[in-house]
Order: structure tokens, then C-alpha cells, then sequence
């Protein structure tokens, strides 16, 4: 175990590190047998196996090689490079030796972790860490390059989650651009009536934070926008927002009101999308009434004047001397610099017309959670009464639970906040109403501070709880208006039809529809239900793969809001931390021109994605402060003029010679 | 420096096992591979990984020195269509693949050995699937016999073949 160290016969000398990491590697991979196997390989002077590299321990001994040993190369046999490259890096820095004289090999997340034969597993880490060795003799010492971070900051999507994020880097000093695509900011949050388990009102702690945004000098807002196109990298994004024209203009409207009223249409004609179609709205009307920013808006297909262009105009009368009402607006586009993003695009809820046996569409008083919501809402089209479409007060109401969530035909996932929402509802219909309420549910998931309890609060005011899943909605007999829900009680073995004046399908959360584009414009990646990807789902949560872009509330995976708002926090804490350093430090993985073999064949300059590369004097150059590092001019050039750092030609074929060096 | 290749003569009969060399980017690919393992899930040991950072770094003379060197596959790993990290390597590498596979064909290795898939990060069951599919392939096909020794075709045969400055002449 503890191996006296060799000259290196002329060649640098290498130090191989083998990683235990307790039993995650040791339990499938020979670790002794490995190691053993790389103190025989050619160039290695020192081999060592030890039980957590990565602890200070495990560091020190690398460190302690390379200062008394004279060690020139060092290679860890442990996790994946995305998780302690830079840790090891940093270790034989402090070392004295240059970062990039290492080599890390996979053998947990590519080896013991997928494979379960110990011999199989044993030779496939002999064969990395052979060809690891192989390689990092050809290592060259590098640098980094450092780049200055622009301090601004963008947050996509003025939900709670971007207000949080938005608030919080301004209030730190930072320049914050949040950009919303609706008229207004507020999110899913800002129709919502109360909040579990607190039962506290959600316009009372969301419309303060919503001002706040507006009268904050360090946040520029703007809604009605999207953003179009990304350039740059970490600490320089460019950043394209394209303005969808609200045909207002913003700096003279004082939010009067008054074009509403004297529309032409008298009464709305228009389907109204805050309260999901549950009352018309005019084609100028403001969102909801706490709207930040407080503006009209007109909607295009819905007025005349951009039908006809022969309406009468009392609104631009009605504004009279203010002008704020400007049919001539058009798309605009703005370009901003900024140093990092936090994404905090949200969610959209299930469309229950997906599952078609649950009646929504078809039977009048089948909602969805989020119409009640609005029903519930005395800002809602009913004031907060509970209406049926037919002008009942519901005597009856079933709560069917995972609807769109829990399920192989629509979402495996769980929702999470579903079966809260659902005890919230419960509770805010039987006070308002003194209903009846059935749950339809599978487990009651009721994780989390405060929610246990309200469950059982919920509960001892005496709403029903049916373990089993509708299994199909249908009309009762007669001309009653109500229908029944059919479901399997797994408590007492016996199907239940019970039926009920209102039916409310607990719809989950899903990732918005335009997700996937939002993901390729910022260049991050989508999970498996289509929400984005995190770095590191326990260690980087609100981190992505791409440096600089940050993630923040629904869109990294449903979650309720104490969870979106603590992690809307975190990611802000990420970006300053980020954008308060003032530099970062660039991968040295660029690639070069051999000027002396360059034929200027300019078979690399069009391969180029960032136009690195242009011709100088006949010759092939490389413009390192563009160059991203992909590799794809120095795979192509003809004459093997363009080389790479960190991935050069020989380095790559000795790692090839190297895996398939086996006897 | 790699031993002599020996030509094997051993067939799946006889437990022998097809090795496999991949090629997978930094961003998709590999981070598939990783999410594979956070996951526990379990594929055939046969690849062994050279992570590179755009599967259009892939000069198609690696997959031919990993041939040459006794690899009976090789397997290049990129992201799906529009997601790649830089923009469109992995446009590149498709094109140089397509091109590279006739070459390998007419040289007679099968078509079969050499795959390139896009896999991306979340991908995890689709690089477990690949990898099995890859090695169940390989086996049917049995071990690569390469005609060409690594260390380059012998003297007597070139005999009958043009002269590399006749060759630049015809491409020129």
C-alpha cells in the first residue's frame, strides 16, 4: 500500500491516485489490484491508493508527492471530472506543479456504478487509467485566461421566483434587466386566492413585492418582452429582447383606467386569460388590478381600429391630452450586456383535455384547480362566490387528485403540490359554501413545515378522503346537472359512485410549452419530464451545465412557493457570487494555429461557430478570446496545423493506444 | 507504446468480449453517462470513454487508429440536433461520419462497428440501451480481423498501387 517511489527512467514522472470513495468504487473495483497494476505501468513512479481522494487527506498525499517526490504528472482515479476536476487541479497547483499536468479517470459514474462483474469493472479501470497515464505525459503546462464579469444580471420570467431573484441582486447593488412576456408581472402566483399551509392571501404578499420591482432604481422592467437571441458566454452575455408592442406608451400612461371605460364595445367580448375565460374582457384592459407595471394593454386581434381602422376611437378621446395610445407601435428589439441569467420561466399547468374521462370539456361543472382558484378569488369573476356555470351554489364538490401527474399515460412524475392545493381549496369551498367535499386521492403527500398539521386540520372540519382514483366521470340521471365520480375505495374494497354538484381536477405542473426553446436559446439541457436540468441535482440545484446561467422556481421542477422563493434566493446568491468576483476564469482548451504548417487553405474558417477564425497573411488565426474550445477546425484542418489545448492529437491517440493496450 | 496487435481468432462461443472505444462530447454524451451511473444503472463493460469536448473534435483518423489498434467498434457520442453546445459540431461530425463509414466499409469493416448516436445528457436509458445494443451487435459479428497491421501496409502491398505523388496529382 505504501509503495517507495521510483525514478522515472528519463520520462516525467507520474503519480497514479486510486480512489476507494468508501464503497462506491471499492465495492464493484479492485482498487488494490488497480492500483498495483498502474505502479507497473511506464512512467509511474509513485502509485497510491487511498479512501476519499477528494478529502484533505487524500490532497495532501498528492501534494505531498509532488514536493518530496518530484512528481511532474499526477492522475486520480475517482468520480467524474464534472464533479473533482477542479478539486484535484487545485490540489496539484498547491503542490507546485502546473494544473494541467493532471489527468482524472472515471471509474465510479463510468464504471462501479454501472457495471456489477469486479473482474470486468477491475480491467475497464486498469484500461483508464493505462491510457490516463499514456496521456499525461504529453500534458503541457497552460494558463488561464481571465475575463472580466459585466456586473448586470438578467432574469427571465416575473413570476415570484424572478421577482425574488430580481429583488434580491438589486437590493445587493446590481443592475437587474427581468423580462416578462406577459403585461404584467406576478406569475401563476398573482391569481392564486391563498396560499398553504398558512392560508395567508397571496395578493397581500405577492402585490409589495410586485411594487417593490417597479419602484427598485437598480431593476429595469420589462413585460410584454421575450428574449430573442443569446451571444457571448460567462460574465458577457449578449442578450436580445424582442418588445411585443403594447400600444400603449409606457411613460405617459398613468394607469386611469379611463380608455377602459370608454371603450366602444360596451361590455368585454374577449375571453379573459387571468381568469381563464371565466369573464370577457375588453380589448384595452388592464391584466388584473394590482398589475405591475399598472398599464393598459390593447389587444390587437380584439380592436376594431386594427380590424377596420375605422373604429371611433374614444379611448384616444378619453386619454385626451396624455397620448399614451399609440396604434402605430411595432415590434422593437433591445440589446443588453450582462454577466449572468436566472431563468425563473415557470410552469404551465395539465391540460385536462389529455385525460378525457374526467369529463372536462364536456360536462359544464367539471374545473380545473386553477379556475377555483379564480372562482374562489374575490378579485375573480364570481367575487370570490362559488358559482357553478349553471348559477348553483354547489352542495356536493369532488377533488380529483393527480390529474396529469402520477400517471405512465401522462406524467410519471409527482406534482407535489397538488395534494396541498387540494386541502387549501377544500377548505376555502366548504367556509364559503358549507359543501360537501370528497378528495379522490392516492397518497396524501403532505411533506414539509406546516403540513401535516393543516392536513389534519383540514381534515377534522370534515372533508371526505377517498383512497382510489376516479376511473370515470359521467351524468347523473335526470336532469340534476350534477354527475357522479366512479372510484375504487382501496380503504374498504368496494367501488364508490358518488355523485357530486362540482368536479375539481387537481391538475399538476408541466414545464411551459416553449420550454425546449427557451432551453436551446440559453443553451442549457431539459431533464427527462422536460423541465431544466440542474448541474447537480443535490450539490448545484439551481446551477446548469452552462456557466453563468442559473435556474430558479418551476422550471427546474414543480414546487410550491416556499421552495421557488428559497431557491429563487439561492440563485441570486449564485450570480452575485458569480458577478461580485469580477473575473472569471476561462477552460485553457483553445485552439491554435502551427503557423508554419498552415497552407491557408481555409478549410477551418467557415467550420468555425463564433468566427475565431480568420486568414492573416495567407495563414490560419485564431482569435483565443473567441475560440469556445470545440475542437471541430482542429478535427478538420488537412495539414494537422490547428491543435488544441488540453486535446491534442497526441494526446487523444495515446489515450486510444492506451485503452486498448491490454495484453 | 501498444503491444503488437495479435490476431484473435476467439468468437463469442469462447467468452470473448468485443472492445469498444467511444467518443463522447463533454456536454451531452458524456454527462449521459454520468447520469447512468448517479442512476445505478447497468450496461455491458465492453467501451472504454475518451471524453472530448464536441463530438466535432472526432477526427474520423482516431475512430481508424482505434481500429488499427484492436478496438472491434467504435461508438461516438453527440447532442441531439440543435442542442449542441457549440451550435452545430455535431453537424460536423455527421458529415464526416457518413463519409468515414463508406471509407471504413470499402476497406471492409462492417458498417455495424462504427455508430454514432446522439445522446443527451438526460439520456441516461438511451446510453444504456446503445451500449448494450452496440456489444449484443459486435458479438454477432465476431472479432475484427483488420487486413492492415497498425504499423501500415507492408511493401509488396503497395505493389499495384499509385504513388502518393501520383495520388496528389489526381486530387489536386
Amino acid at each position: 500500500m505504501n509503495p517507495t517511489v521510483r525514478s522515472g527512467n528519463g520520462q516525467p514522472k507520474i503519480g497514479v491516485y486510486v480512489c476507494h470513495c468508501g464503497t462506491n468504487i471499492a465495492g464493484t473495483v479492485d482498487v488494490e489490484a488497480v492500483r498495483s497494476y498502474a505502479e507497473g505501468l511506464p512512467g509511474v513512479t509513485v502509485a497510491r491508493a487511498y479512501k476519499y481522494m477528494c478529502s484533505d487527506p487524500g490532497q495532501e498525499l498528492i501534494k505531498e508527492d509532488i514536493r518530496a517526490n518530484g512528481l511532474e504528472r499526477v492522475v486520480v482515479a475517482s468520480c467524474s471530472p464534472s464533479l473533482h476536476e477542479a478539486t484535484f487541479r487545485r490540489a496539484v497547483a498547491e503542490g507546485g506543479l502546473n494544473p494541467y499536468f493532471f489527468q482524472m479517470v472515471n471509474i465510479r459514474e463510468q464504471d462501479s456504478w454501472v457495471h456489477t462483474d469486479t473482474a470486468e469493472a477491475t480491467r475497464k479501470a486498469e484500461d483508464l487509467v493505462r491510457a490516463a497515464v499514456h496521456r499525461v505525459r504529453f500534458h503541457k503546462a497552460l494558463e488561464r485566461q481571465r475575463v472580466p464579469v459585466n456586473p448586470a444580471v438578467m432574469v427571465v420570467g416575473g413570476g415570484i421566483a424572478g421577482i425574488h431573484a430580481a429583488l434580491t441582486m438589486a437590493n445587493a447593488g446590481k443592475h437587474v434587466y427581468l423580462v416578462e412576456r406577459e403585461p404584467s408581472i406576478g406569475g401563476h402566483m398573482a391569481q392564486f386566492d391563498k396560499t398553504f399551509p398558512t392560508l395567508d392571501c397571496a395578493a397581500c404578499i405577492l402585490t409589495p413585492k410586485m411594487t417593490e420591482v417597479r419602484s427598485n432604481p437598480n431593476i429595469t422592467l420589462w413585460t410584454m418582452a421575450e428574449v430573442d437571441r443569446v451571444d457571448g458566454y460567462v460574465g458577457s452575455y449578449t442578450v436580445t429582447v424582442r418588445h411585443k408592442p403594447r400600444f400603449i406608451v409606457e411613460d405617459a400612461c398613468v394607469g386611469c383606467l379611463e380608455c377602459i371605460e370608454a371603450c366602444v364595445y360596451k361590455v368585454g367580448k374577449t375571453p379573459d386569460v387571468f381568469n381563464l375565460g371565466m369573464s370577457m374582457r375588453k380589448p384595452v384592459y388592464i391584466p388584473f388590478p394590482q398589475a405591475v407595471p399598472p398599464l393598459v394593454v390593447i389587444d390587437q386581434d380584439a380592436c376594431i381600429e386594427f380590424k377596420s381602422g375605422r373604429c371611433k376611437k374614444t379611448c384616444v378621446e378619453a386619454c385626451a391630452d396624455r397620448n399614451a395610445i399609440d396604434f402605430t407601435q411595432t415590434e422593437t428589439f433591445d440589446t443588453v450586456e450582462v454577466g449572468a441569467v436566472i431563468l425563473a420561466t415557470g410552469f404551465k399547468t395539465f391540460d385536462p383535455a389529455r385525460t378525457p374521462a374526467y369529463g372536462y370539456g364536456v360536462y359544464p361543472n367539471v374545473y380545473t384547480s386553477m379556475e377555483l382558484e379564480r372562482l374562489v378569488n374575490s378579485s375573480g369573476p364570481t367575487e370570490g362566490h362559488v358559482t357553478l356555470r349553471d348559477g348553483r351554489t354547489p352542495e356536493t364538490v369532488g377533488i380529483v387528485h393527480c390529474v396529469g401527474s402520477r400517471d405512465v399515460n401522462t406524467n410519471e412524475y409527482c406534482s407535489r403540490v397538488c395534494c396541498m392545493y387540494s386541502l387549501k381549496l377544500a377548505h376555502l369551498v366548504k367556509e364559503k359554501t358549507g359543501a360537501e367535499i370528497y378528495n379522490f386521492y392516492i397518497d396524501i403527500r403532505a411533506a414539509g413545515k406546516g403540513m401535516e398539521e393543516f392536513y389534519n386540520r383540514v381534515a377534522g372540519e370534515g372533508v371526505h378522503f377517498i383512497r382510489g382514483k376516479v376511473a370515470d366521470v359521467y351524468p347523473e340521471g335526470g336532469n340534476t346537472g350534477r354527475v357522479v365520480l366512479q372510484a375504487e375505495d382501496t380503504l374498504l374494497g368496494r367501488v364508490r359512485k358518488i355523485p357530486v354538484d362540482m368536479v375539481v381536477l387537481a391538475t399538476g405542473l408541466e414545464p411551459q410549452a416553449d420550454a425546449e426553446d427557451v432551453r436551446r436559446t440559453f443553451n442549457i439541457t431539459c431533464a427527462g419530464g422536460g423541465f431544466f436540468m440542474e448541474r447537480h441535482p443535490k450539490l448545484a440545484p439551481v446551477s446548469t451545465f452552462t456557466d453563468g446561467i442559473f435556474l430558479a422556481g418551476a422550471c427546474q421542477g414543480p414546487k410550491d412557493i416556499p421552495d421557488t422563493v428559497a431557491q429563487a434566493g439561492a440563485a441570486a446568491a449564485e450570480a452575485l457570487v458569480l458577478v461580485d468576483h469580477g473575473y472569471v476564469e476561462m477552460e485553457p482548451n483553445t485552439a491554435y494555429v502551427v503557423a508554419e504548417e498552415c497552407s491557408g487553405c481555409k478549410t477551418c474558417i467557415p467550420l468555425c461557430p463564433y468566427t475565431a477564425i480568420s486568414r492573416v497573411d495567407g495563414k490560419a488565426q485564431i482569435n483565443p478570446v473567441l475560440c469556445k474550445g470545440c475542437g471541430t477546425c482542429v478535427a478538420a484542418c488537412p495539414s494537422g496545423s490547428i491543435r488544441q489545448n488540453l486535446f491534442e492529437d497526441e494526446e487523444i491517440y495515446e489515450e486510444i493506444l492506451g485503452v486498448l493496450a491490454h495484453a | 507504446m501498444p503491444e503488437p496487435t495479435a490476431m484473435p481468432q476467439e468468437s463469442a462461443a469462447d467468452g470473448w468480449e468485443p472492445k469498444i472505444v467511444a467518443f463522447f462530447c463533454n456536454w451531452c454524451t458524456y454527462l449521459a453517462a454520468d447520469l447512468a451511473g448517479t442512476s445505478r444503472m447497468k450496461y455491458a463493460p465492453n467501451a472504454r470513454v475518451i471524453r472530448v469536448m464536441c463530438s466535432g473534435r472526432v477526427d474520423p483518423q482516431f475512430v481508424m487508429e482505434a481500429f488499427a489498434n484492436g478496438a472491434d467498434g467504435v461508438l461516438v457520442g453527440g447532442c441531439h440536433f440543435g442542442d449542441c453546445h457549440y451550435q452545430s459540431g455535431n453537424h460536423k461530425a455527421l458529415r464526416r461520419f457518413r463519409l468515414l463509414q463508406r471509407v471504413l466499409v470499402g476497406m471492409g469493416i462492417e458498417e455495424e462497428r462504427i455508430r454514432l448516436e446522439w445522446i443527451s445528457a438526460a439520456e441516461a436509458d438511451k446510453l444504456r440501451d446503445v451500449m448494450n445494443d452496440m456489444v449484443a451487435g459486435l458479438k454477432v459479428l465476431g472479432p475484427l480481423h483488420l487486413e492492415v497491421p497498425a504499423e501500415g501496409l507492408p511493401d509488396e502491398r503497395r505493389e499495384g498501387l499509385p504513388e502518393v505523388a501520383e495520388l496528389q496529382e489526381v486530387t489536386a
